[in-house]
């Protein structure tokens, strides 16, 4: 293998592992405050590309420059996540806390039927296409390959929501709020924190990842019925390889799957679906928590 | 014979004669009927195994790896063999399963939870992958079976739904007949005391891990029933059968009965597949809204599965009793 070869399967690895991570940043930290592990998180992603898909075609409409629709983008995950976050958690999720997490799981497979439908009733079935935000930041010559300036951009933005989502937990003080929920729920709600307001915060965080990762990857793909169904099985690889509820262990994860995926991709593409769980059966051979996972001690 | 083994072996019996007549009834009625029932059982026997699963305090989101593993073994009997003998196909459907899923159990032994649900995911869906890639048995389109034959027996096409259906309800009354006489033994009973506590059952001298392994290969074995089953009422497969949302099916029906009656199985995939039937019908457009809502209502107010439904009678009629007693007593 060349090194050009190499520094290809690299820079797309680590451009497919940078959604990835977003998503997967979502689905642990709903995991990791809620302990819900939410199959309706592919889902949240694929509305948000849709909402994108809707919004920055609103802004040729208005007669903005075409970078606002960086802007509209924004807007939509938040959209997503104000609508749905609230509706989700507070309507349904919240009737099955303390429940076998098992059944919590087909809750969330149930909204994840729902959704799925709703989204085909909104946007129809026809595929969305926003190729108009990836012009946007031009050709970057790595090597002697061009990469589409856009793609790159997206490893920024995923390094700018974990550094956010660790900042936000660790040094703030409603993160650290957070971080004693997690610890222990019943023990700060005897301490004066409204438990019910950091799940419904963290949830809608998780929400607003998933959109985001979803918005801003619609210029990648054509925005169809379906997507929500292969991201939600990656992003789980994800947060299994590197340790349900832990950050770092979502961007070693994410890193991991992105770049298994991209060599697959050039040296044996009949692997490409099957490598990412070949991977993941074998870290949970060695390391049956995830990379990053404390083992917990067995009650008696 | 213990008694209550005598009563379950009746039990069975009487079943065979009830689906049997029912067959003939439907068959002269509402044909259609019938083929949602056979995929009713085929779906059953399959949650039957992730009951199985539950009673040791596992849940597998995967079973689509065994559904789908006895349904191209048995299809591929049947198409490159030549072999089209149902009970012959479902034997080796059966066998095929049970086999892989003795192979990969002690792998997944060492989990629970959300981490064991997860590994079986990922392990069906490295089947589904695999299958996807291999054009030599059809890719992602799969293949078409030929017409099944019973013991040599060629049904006419007007007969063929019926013929399936008899054998699908003889082969899930003997699965749930022996499960439950399975249930009720010494070995069986362990797998309960492992849902409440795994360390206890290992001090008492029980081995988890064989308990594990027992259920997960039972699992497979009924899961490959259950996909051989289907691949010849459909006639057709390809690797969706061991896609993640295969297998949410197979775990909802198993929640929507619960772990608790082994009929219960068959009903409540009777009732999915009625469900599923009627918002094709009816709303082609948006039944997976109806069924993911259908879901959440039975979460909500069947939370113990309708299994418990019977239980929850039972109990009821124990207390008004024990209530009538007392107030007797008290007069």
């Amino acid at each position: 293998m060349e090194f050009a070869d190499i520094l290809t399967i690299l820079v797309d690895g680590v451009v497919y592992a940078s959604w990835l991570f977003i998503v997967a940043l979502g689905l642990t930290l709903i995991f990791g405050v809620l302990q819900i592990l939410n199959l309706a998180h592919g889902s949240l992603y694929a509305v948000g590309a849709y909402a994108a898909a809707s919004f920055t075609m609103l802004v040729p409409y208005f007669g903005l420059p075409p970078a606002f629709s960086l802007l509209a983008m924004l807007i939509a995950a938040l959209a997503v996540a104000l609508v749905l976050a609230p509706i989700l958690e507070r309507g349904l999720l919240r009737l099955f806390y303390g429940r076998d997490e098992v059944l919590i799981l087909l809750v969330t497979y149930a909204v994840f039927l729902v959704l799925e439908d709703v989204t085909k009733l909104v946007w129809g079935v026809q595929p969305y296409y926003v190729f108009e935000p990836r012009n946007l930041f031009g050709n970057v010559e790595i090597g002697q390959l061009f990469y589409v300036g856009y793609d790159l951009m997206l490893i920024v933005l995923a390094a700018i929501c974990g550094l956010a989502v660790w900042l936000g937990l660790n040094k703030t003080t409603t993160g650290k709020v957070v971080l004693a929920v997690i610890h222990n729920p019943d023990v700060s709600a005897c301490m004066g924190v409204r438990v019910n307001w950091i799940y419904l915060l963290a949830f809608f965080v998780g929400v607003f990842l998933a959109a985001l990762a979803g918005a801003y990857t619609a210029p990648l793909i054509s925005v169809q019925p379906g997507i929500s169904v292969n991201v939600i099985i990656l992003s789980f690889a994800v947060v299994i390889i590197g340790g349900l509820g832990s950050i770092p262990g979502a961007a070693i994860g994410a890193l991991v799957v992105g770049i298994a995926r991209a060599a697959a991709v050039y040296e044996f593409p009949e692997a490409e679906i099957f490598i990412i769980y070949l991977v993941m059966a074998i870290v949970l051979v060695f390391r049956p928590e995830g990379l990053f996972q404390r083992t917990q001690a067995r009650k008696i | 014979m213990h008694a209550s083994t005598k009563r379950t072996c009746l039990a069975g019996l009487i079943a065979v004669i009830l689906l049997v007549l029912a067959g003939f009834v439907f068959q002269h009625w509402q044909t259609w009927i019938l083929f949602t029932a056979t995929k009713a059982i085929g779906y059953g026997l399959v949650a039957l195994g992730i009951i199985t699963l539950m009673r040791g305090g596992l849940v597998s989101f995967g079973q689509g790896l065994v559904y789908c593993t006895g349904a191209y073994a048995s299809g591929l009997m049947a198409t490159r063999l030549g072999v089209t003998d149902a009970p012959v196909l479902l034997v080796v459907g059966m066998l095929a399963s049970a086999l892989l899923a003795l192979i990969v159990s002690p792998l997944i032994a060492r989990y629970r939870g959300i981490f064991f649900a997860m590994l079986t995911v990922a392990l069906s869906m490295v089947l589904y992958g695999v299958l996807v890639k291999m054009n030599a048995i059809g890719g992602s389109d799969g293949f078409t079976l030929p017409e099944p034959t019973f013991l040599g027996w060629q049904p006419s096409v007007d007969y063929a739904d019926l013929a399936l259906y008899l054998l699908a309800a003889v082969v899930a009354v003997v699965a749930s007949t022996a499960t439950r006489l399975y249930y009720d033994s010494m070995a069986g009973l362990v797998a309960l005391a492992v849902r409440e506590n795994e360390l206890r059952v290992e001090y008492l001298g029980s081995s988890v891990f064989k308990v594990t392994v027992r259920h997960f290969t039972i699992a497979g074995a009924l899961g490959g029933l259950g996909g051989t089953l289907n691949g010849m009422a459909l006639g057709h497969i390809d690797p969706l059968f061991s896609f993640w949302t295969t297998s949410g099916e197979f775990v909802f029906i198993a929640v929507l009965a619960g772990y608790i009656s082994v009929s219960a199985v068959f009903l409540s995939a009777m009732i999915l597949e009625l469900v599923r039937s009627f918002s094709n019908l009816y709303f082609p457009e948006t039944w997976q809204l109806i069924l993911g809502g259908f879901l959440i209502v039975v979460i909500v107010f069947l939370p113990g599965g309708i299994g418990s439904f019977w239980e929850r009678v039972k109990e009821g009629r124990a207390a008004r009793a024990q209530a009538e007693q007392e107030e007797g007593a008290g007069s």
